[in-house]
């Protein structure tokens, strides 16, 4: 990557990180909360870019979550590097596991099939006592290298590591979908058998698409734990996962920054239905699906595209 | 030396059909072989089971010895066959030279690399050299859906001769391309095919362009092989007149399409 546009995205980073903290409390968590949901939701996109919708993210999300609150109740464990480790780690060790059945399926199957694990891991958490079931369990606030901030700049810290993984994630995602292998997955989505034949293995490029989208779930749910300090089976229950798509089909799968960007407008518009419309909120977000499915089919960053389109008009 | 390619007692039924039955062929490198039938003779069949797109039912396929059956179309592949199909299998919504740099990806480097980039300077001028080859260059940055049938014919041929395959079966590769363009395209696969040692198969329903390229000619006729020779001899087969091409050919007339010469260089 060229000098200049890495001082540009540490600029950009520093300016989101001191924006961020100057924020009001209830806005900067909702901002972290974006930012984890926006890491979900771009490995989402990933798989979205080979043809494969996926309604069970859930799953993963909820598993970053868990290990999370459990190293930090059960094990003492509070260092936020070896907490984001160790979700990730469980998370590609479960995903490595069904994605052997899951990466065969395609279109319905594939969607209904992930959901299906989703909710066996709901089930599995709701029955548990242990962990809380239904309620779920407190998470302890997190550590960084030794240095144990207070209650209020934990959630400080969260929403530094949360940026800072956004931009490092979102570039090399950037990158990722810049390679061959990145590539191959339009060329799953648009001809698996031309593929074959050129000797690619199209199990191979789903798989591997398959345990990335994991991980960054895993990432998501694991800041989502830190910074909310609870976590509870819902985050694995399906509607958790129709939110990751909802806010996919909002941002489009263009570019790596559109579900970034649509995950701060849906926290942002949710949080707005449910203050104006605390009964009805969930029509608030339908109408707004609606419009964007409507008037932008590709998404919000199709927005993007019509200016840089008509930038590029004018200047030639 | 075993032969590059053999099938032996090849059959394939679907249900109470029996599409193709009792093929014994041998293939040897450089030959190019015409393979000719009407619609239901089993030449497509023949050319899916060779290429592991379909299992046949019974008899065995020799790629250079070894068996392919049982092998997916990604592995045959692997084992030096590649293929072109009657609809251009392409990546339609991407451009024609992202199309080539995914060819190259799989079927050159092999790697599947995660951060290099795919349209890196270098990669991107081997693949125009190709494109410039099959005399496409000029659509290399235009999506593929929005293209002529030809153009997408080529392309879709270039690409599977990337991984320069030992054997390389085109099915109906001037099908669905205007007349004047079909010796054309000919030629410049022809020029590329002959620059390897590939042996080439092409299914062709025009009798004109089996006589001008095709150095034997296999003809099919209700699933099995009924002539299996030079193209001059089983093109005068008065069987295959009859059963296969459907009406008498004159090969004295049209004997300076033999020559080999492009039609538009002798016009």
């Amino acid at each position: 990557m060229k000098t200049r546009s890495l001082a540009l995205l540490s600029v950009l980073g520093l300016v989101v990180i001191v924006g961020g903290l100057l924020l009001p409390q209830w806005m900067s968590y909702l901002f972290t909360i974006a930012m984890g949901k926006g890491l979900v939701v771009l490995g989402l996109v990933l798989l979205m870019r080979a043809g494969l919708v996926s309604f069970g993210q859930g799953l993963y999300y909820c598993v970053g979550a868990y290990v999370a609150g459990m190293l930090t109740q059960f094990a003492d464990v509070t260092d936020i590097l070896v907490i984001m480790l160790a979700s990730v780690a469980v998370s590609v060790a479960i995903a490595a596991i069904i994605g052997l059945l899951l990466c065969r399926y395609r279109e319905i199957f594939f969607a209904m099939f992930s959901m299906a694990f989703s909710m066996i891991l709901y089930g599995l958490l709701v029955r548990n006592q242990f962990l809380g079931s239904t309620d779920g369990f407190n998470v302890a606030n997190p550590s960084l290298l030794g240095w144990t901030p207070g209650a209020e700049a934990s959630s400080d810290l969260v929403l530094v590591v949360a940026v800072i993984l956004v931009i490092t994630l979102g570039t090399v995602a950037w990158r990722y979908l810049k390679s061959l292998s990145g590539y191959a997955g339009e060329a799953v989505r648009e001809n698996e058998i031309r593929l074959e034949y050129l000797g690619g293995s199209v199990f191979r490029v789903v798989y591997v698409k398959y345990i990335i989208a994991a991980a960054l779930a895993a990432i998501g749910g694991t800041i989502t734990a830190l910074v909310s300090g609870h976590v509870d089976p819902e985050m694995a229950y399906w509607t958790t996962s129709g939110e990751f798509v909802f806010i996919a089909l909002m941002g489009g799968t263009a570019h790596v920054a559109a579900p970034l960007v649509a995950a701060v407008l849906f926290e942002a518009l949710r949080t707005y239905a449910f203050a104006v419309a605390p009964y009805t909120w969930q029509m608030i977000l339908g109408f707004a699906l609606l419009a964007i499915i409507i008037f932008m089919p590709s998404g919000l960053w199709s927005l993007v595209e019509r200016f840089q389109n008509k930038k590029a008009g004018k200047t030639s | 030396m075993s032969a590059l390619l053999k099938t032996v007692n090849l059959e394939r039924t679907f249900g109470a059909v029996t599409a193709a039955t009792d093929i014994n062929v041998e293939l040897n490198s450089g030959e190019v072989v015409g393979v000719i039938g009407s619609n239901g003779a089993g030449k497509t069949t023949f050319i899916n089971m060779v290429t592991g797109y379909i299992q046949p039912s019974g008899g065995d396929i020799l790629v250079r010895g070894q068996s392919i059956i049982g092998k997916s179309p990604r592995d045959v592949s692997l084992a030096g066959v590649g293929r072109s199909f009657q609809v251009p299998q392409l990546f339609q919504e991407l451009t024609v030279l992202e199309n080539m740099l995914i060819a190259f990806g799989f079927s050159v480097d092999r790697k599947l690399s995660f951060l290099k980039p795919l349209r890196s300077k270098e990669k991107v001028e081997k693949a125009r050299a190709v494109l410039r080859e099959y005399e496409i260059e000029q659509y290399a940055e235009e999506v593929v859906s929005t293209l002529p049938q030809g153009v997408r014919k080529l392309l879709d041929i270039a690409m599977a001769m990337l991984a320069e395959p030992g054997l390389m079966l085109l099915d109906e590769p001037t099908s669905g391309v205007a007349i004047e363009d079909k010796f054309l395209l000919m030629d410049t696969v022809m020029a590329a095919v002959r620059k390897s040692d590939a042996a080439t198969m092409f299914v062709e329903h025009d009798m004109e362009v089996v006589l001008r390229y095709a150095d034997r000619v296999l003809a099919f006729y209700d699933g099995r092989v009924l002539a299996d020779g030079p193209t001059q001899t089983v093109l005068s087969d008065p069987k295959v007149q009859e059963l296969v091409v459907g009406h008498h050919l004159d090969l004295g007339e049209n004997e300076s399409n033999t020559s080999k010469e492009p039609d538009h260089a002798r016009t």
